[in-house]
């Protein structure tokens, strides 16, 4: 709530006129019953017809001020709500995209695009509406109160008598609808999710024909989502017509306790008339305050949703002191590194060096722990023993973003932007990339030829994901975009898998060509990886084997087990390299 | 059809506005007893409410005057009844209308979503993913209120407008006219307002829309974003993106605004025009007083509705691009459809034949270029060629998930475009380039290959692909919860789940896309054991670029610019000396390249 507060405080230049014209409008809307009164009791009945003019210019004098105070009204708090949401959503998006990588492993995208859209729309919607019956209620209920016990305070307070009472069931109102919309936001954000998913696995979806399923999944969530929308009627449907009787019953108690005070000669009939005629303008706000309610429950559940978010902090920190070096030159040390995650130990004792310009190769089964390995080095997660050394500074003390910038990854899912090509590979460099460096980023990638033939070449847009590419096109295309950016490390995490063999042998020569960049190369096929100065095999998260390609060879074990399966095993009938 | 950037507005068509209303209203349609129900309950709730004071009157003029104290508080027992039976009717009300306006709401997103199931893939790579989101969530959303205050505000409403200007006619059809004046004016205005409103909140529509393709882009690739340090860039994007949606708002409403102050005007004008002309009526002795204070009464009773019918409108102006928005949706058609005499697959042997076939993307681009094979049931395939060359567009084919632009598919001697989508792709299990996994139980992940499935045909689906072993690591085993993104599985371990969920499909058709590529070679090859072994006999198409991979294939085929241009098993492409064989060979050039021999070995 308080963080709320803050985004009005800040935007309280269109919050304050909108009050100002609700009120101006609400003390002009008050002249038009006296102007009324004016023209029938004497211009109309009293045949003053030289006062019409006078009072039909009253009149519109009003009509007027009620257009533009209304209209300043409605646009002041539109912009003003429109104004907090934005606000909302800079920062949360801002926050978001801060968190570390494991906050995104357990969330689902679906669920922070509804917390960032109809989150912030539930609360834009709220805010105005409670601010507006705020004061509306206050105004009319104070000045009616005023009056009305200025008439006869007696009566007054039996027509406040059962305020309390109201008071409570709006209360209570708030707080069971206020679960309910909390439900309702979770639900939304299911919705979404199940949808989001749908759409992006729509190609897993055809393949295996679900569409049915995935209409009877869909149907499953609808329907929990119109159980809570009924339930949520229930609740309103509950309380709201008990205010509404107990506001009547204002009046049947005003008529019948005012009736036997005026048998008792202590009120007037007069005043009990004019009495009956104010009792609606507190039972009024009285009413509205379920709306209220409702509304500020709805806000509130939002709120909430989006306070969790806030409330979620990246597990990956900023130093406190941390240590600036001007260049780096890509010398990495990991230093007895051990990572345990959710219990599980993913790597253990990890040792090796890469001093500049080194090929550090990565081999192991699927799940040995090679990804993991590599999400360390830009401190995608944080080793949980030992340290990782860059040109001798623990990677700990140096600033989050200057060490990122030091290491470009070529992740094992290609993930492309729907941009153009050359968009996509200046991600992340922006301007300072130049066209040149483009080009050489294009030809080392072994993209260039394909480029050159797209009729847009460079301006190409592809799909999201990199639809309508082929998986070695979008490979290349990623490994391009990390090439470009000269990173002193670069780190490949099975870059190459999609590729044929003749332009995954390019792309080496090419690669091998780079000077002064370290390279990790994680890669399943021996080709990719046997020129590396050192190659290490992992295995349930330890280093099992290591040395060169020669080396390895030479020890029998595992990696010779790999390249006889991949080369061995394959008889040829003229060359036989490999004979023993 | 290009692809829709994220910061590119969708087109949007044209679309008649009472055929939207009532395509949109048309949904009532079941629930007219309901509605019948509602409005009757609203009539008693407010017979309840003008029966208020006139007993207020009674009990002046009857009982107070009189001092009638036990006649008093039998009025107010009365009354305190009638207000019981009101409370109990807005109950009543509310949750009847609660029911007919969620379940609408349901069933239209509901039908979205069953016609989105049914467009082709080509609808889906043309547009970014939020965008077609933002259709079924949020302008789904944007009818909430749309029935609920159509039936509760607009009927009640127009009702009340109907009685009064039957009465004002009946009073003073002269005073009547002239209280009317103002509405034409006003209609048109609001009309003329409309136009150019509806335009705004289109624009505001699908800006929202661009901003929701952003958010869902964004932080699918949140890890990419990170890496690459572009913080700043994305939050200056997301910066642009949220300006342009807050100015369509701004512009839309700038004008929406104007709809209650106008009425507001009218109302104002229209007393005026009424006192002034009455008077005028009154010296001429047309009207009496008595008529002339009644009638300023029904003034205020006939723009009363009038103001709630026009904020209806608003809110109907605002909403309708929604609508649009989804019926244009609905109304694509899938590119790929069913013939309607389509035939059921019989089980099948596995035959799979193309005849000259050619296929591009998009018109004009030619991706294959009279391809012709045939497949022998049982028999292994393996696609080779270099990226790009057309092998996925092969497989693609197969699956019928796109539409030659010319030749014939056939399947057992089937024309794909003669028989079921469901028959066809029921018998084919596939392994995708792009591993997705569904946020859920890595059992139900599965068991999505075939929802029948046991679970031992499951396990025993995972023991095959050799991912047992990692899954009943995992602290929950079978029931371990995977998530979108989820570092809890590596790369190649997905890939083993869904060749898992591939093979509990039992199909007679095994599509292969690079689906080992992030495995390593021994998983790999205990993995193709297991499925040798269970699914012995059954036709299969790979593509692969590990050469140990492909060559045990029954026969290879090498693609190049969209034309096989060799086949044959591994021995007899050797012998060719042609393209296969430099490639064969060249794995060996690539690996003795920069280096010693090895031939010492062994």
């Amino acid at each position: 709530m308080k963080r709320i507060l803050s985004y009005v405080e800040k935007e309280k230049r269109y919050f304050i006129p909108a009050i100002g014209a609700l009120l101006l409008g609400i003390a002009l809307d008050m002249f038009n019953p006296y102007l009324l009164k004016l023209i029938i009791d004497r211009v109309i009945i009293g045949g003053e017809s030289a006062l019409l003019p006078k009072a039909l210019s009253g009149f519109l004098a009003v009509a007027f001020g009620r257009v533009v105070f209304g209209y300043i009204k409605e646009y002041a708090f539109d912009y003003g709500g429109q104004k907090v949401a934005v606000g909302l959503q800079a920062d949360l998006f801002s926050h978001l995209q801060a968190l570390s990588f494991d906050f995104f492993d357990r969330t689902n995208t679906g669920e922070l695009m509804s917390r960032l859209k109809d989150d912030v729309d539930h609360i834009r919607a709220a805010l105005t509406y409670v601010i507006m019956l705020s004061v509306e209620n206050i105004i009319y209920f104070v000045s009616a109160t005023v009056i009305l016990f200025t008439l006869n305070w007696k009566l007054s307070l039996v027509a406040l008598v059962l305020m309390p009472l109201i008071a409570q069931i709006a209360l209570r109102l708030e707080k069971k609808i206020g679960e309910i919309y909390e439900h309702i936001s979770d639900q939304d954000a299911k919705i979404n999710t199940t949808a989001q998913e749908n759409i992006t696995g729509v190609r897993v979806v055809k393949a295996f024909g679900r569409e049915e399923y995935e209409c009877r999944k869909f149907l499953q969530q609808n329907q929990e989502n119109y159980g809570y929308k009924l339930k949520r009627a229930r609740i309103w449907g509950r309380y709201f017509p008990q205010i509404e009787f107990l506001t009547n019953l204002s009046i049947v108690l005003v008529t019948v306790v005012g009736g036997a005070l005026v048998i008792g000669d202590e009120l007037s009939v007069g005043t009990l008339v004019a009495f009956s005629d104010y009792v609606t303008m507190l039972i009024w706000p009285m009413r509205m305050s379920g709306w209220l309610m409702n509304d500020l429950a709805e806000g509130l559940a939002s709120v909430k949703k989006i306070n969790q978010l806030f409330a979620a902090v990246p597990s990956v920190k900023e130093p406190a002191v941390p240590t600036i070096l001007p260049s780096f030159r890509g010398h990495l040390l990991f230093d007895h590194v051990s990572f345990i995650r959710d219990g599980r130990v993913i790597l253990e004792d990890i040792n090796f060096e890469a001093p500049p310009g080194a090929t550090i190769a990565i081999m192991g089964a699927t799940g040995a722990g090679k990804t993991s390995l590599v999400n360390l080095i830009g401190r995608y997660y944080d080793c949980t023993s030992g340290a990782i050394h860059l040109d001798g500074v623990e990677i700990r003390q140096l600033p989050l973003q200057l060490l990122r910038r030091q290491v470009a990854m070529v992740m094992q899912d290609t993930f492309l932007f729907s941009a153009t090509i050359e968009e996509n590979i200046r991600f992340g460099g922006g301007e300072s990339i130049s066209p040149t460096e483009i080009e050489e980023a294009l030809r080392q990638a072994a993209l260039a030829d394909f480029v050159a033939e797209l009729p847009q070449g460079l301006a190409t847009v592809i799909g999201e994901r990199g639809i309508g590419l082929s998986g070695g096109q979008k490979q290349r295309l990623a490994l391009a975009r990390a090439l470009v950016k000269k990173s002193p490390i670069l780190i490949l995490d099975d870059a190459t898998s999609n590729l044929d063999m003749e332009t995954e042998y390019q792309i080496q020569q090419a690669l091998e060509a780079l000077s002064g960049r370290t390279k990790i190369i994680i890669a399943h096929r021996i080709s990719a990886v046997k020129n590396a100065d050192e190659i290490l095999i992992l295995e349930q998260g330890r280093i099992v084997e290591r040395g060169t390609h020669q080396q390895l060879l030479a020890l029998g074990k595992r990696y010779y087990a790999t390249y006889h399966d991949q080369f061995h095993g394959i008889k040829t009938p003229e060359v036989k390299p490999f004979a023993h | 059809m290009p692809i829709n950037r994220i910061d590119e507005d969708e087109a949007l068509r044209p679309t008649f506005k009472i055929k939207l209303l009532i395509r949109l209203f048309s949904y009532l349609k079941p629930y007219k007893f309901q509605v019948a129900l509602t409005l009757l309950l609203m009539g008693i709730v407010s017979g309840v409410e003008l029966l208020n004071p006139y007993l207020l009157k009674v009990a002046i003029d009857r009982y107070i005057a009189t001092k009638n104290l036990n006649g008093l508080l039998f009025l107010g027992l009365v009354m305190s009844i009638t207000i019981l039976v009101s409370m109990f009717c807005t109950r009543k009300r509310i949750s009847l209308m609660a029911k007919i306006t969620n379940q609408i709401h349901l069933t239209i997103r509901q039908e979205l979503y069953a016609h989105l199931q049914k467009l082709s893939l080509s609808f889906f790579d043309h547009r970014p993913a939020g965008k077609i989101l933002a259709r079924v969530i949020g302008d789904v959303n944007s009818l909430n209120n749309l029935f609920n205050t159509s039936v509760t505000g607009l009927i009640p409403d127009l009702a009340t407008i109907i009685a009064v200007i039957i009465i004002m006619l009946a009073m003073n059809y002269r005073l009547a006219l002239a209280s009317f004046l103002m509405l034409p004016v006003l209609i048109i205005f609001l009309g003329a307002v409309e136009i150019v409103s509806h335009r705004r909140w289109q624009i505001f529509r699908q800006k929202s829309s661009n901003l929701n393709a952003f958010t869902h882009e964004h932080f699918s690739g949140i890890k990419v974003v990170q890496s690459f340090t572009a913080e700043e860039q994305t939050k200056k994007d997301f910066h642009f993106l949220l300006r342009e949606n807050f100015e369509a708002f701004i512009r839309a409403v700038r004008l929406n605004d104007l709809f209650w102050p106008s009425v507001e005007l009218s109302w104002g004008i229209g007393t005026i025009i009424v006192f002034w002309y009455g008077t005028r009526l009154l010296n001429t002795g047309t009207v009496t007083i008595g008529l002339l204070v009644a009638f300023s009464g029904y003034v205020s009773m006939f723009w009363r509705p009038v103001m709630n019918i026009s904020n209806f409108y608003n809110t109907l102006v605002s909403n309708l691009s929604g609508a649009e928005r989804i019926y244009e949706l609905m109304d694509i058609e899938p590119s790929i459809q069913e013939a309607e005499d389509a035939v059921t697959l019989p089980t099948l042997r596995g035959e799979v034949e193309f005849k000259d076939v050619t296929f591009g993307y998009q018109d004009g681009q030619i991706v294959l270029d009279q391809v012709s094979f045939r497949v022998a049931p049982g028999e292994t395939v393996a696609l080779v060629g270099p990226t790009g060359a057309g092998k996925t567009s092969i497989i693609n084919l197969i699956g019928r998930f796109f539409q030659p632009q010319s030749g014939l598919i056939l399947i057992d001697g089937f024309d794909l475009q003669k028989v079921t989508l469901e028959s066809l792709r029921g018998q084919m299990g596939w392994v995708l380039q792009d591993t997705f996994l569904f946020s859920g139980r890595i059992i139900d992940n599965i068991r999505y290959g075939r929802l029948t499935a046991t679970d031992e045909e499951c396990i025993a689906a995972a023991k095959a692909v050799h991912a047992h072993e990692f899954i009943t690591k995992l602290e929950n085993g079978y029931d371990t919860e995977v998530q979108e993104r989820g570092a809890r599985l590596s790369f190649g371990q997905r890939q083993q789940i869904a060749f898992a969920r591939a093979l509990v499909a039992n199909p007679r058709i095994l599509i292969l896309d690079e689906a080992t590529a992030g495995i390593d070679t021994h998983t790999e090859r205990l993995l193709q054991q297991g499925i040798a072994r269970l699914l012995a006999g059954r036709t299969s198409f790979i593509i692969a670029h590990r050469l140990s991979t492909i060559v045990n294939a029954d026969r290879i085929m090498l693609i190049d610019q969209g034309r096989i241009i060799e086949m044959g098993n591994h021995q007899e492409l050797l012998h060719k000396k042609g393209y296969y064989y430099q490639l064969f060979m060249a794995q060996f050039r690539f690996l003795a390249a920069k280096e010693e021999p090895v031939t010492r070995l062994g």
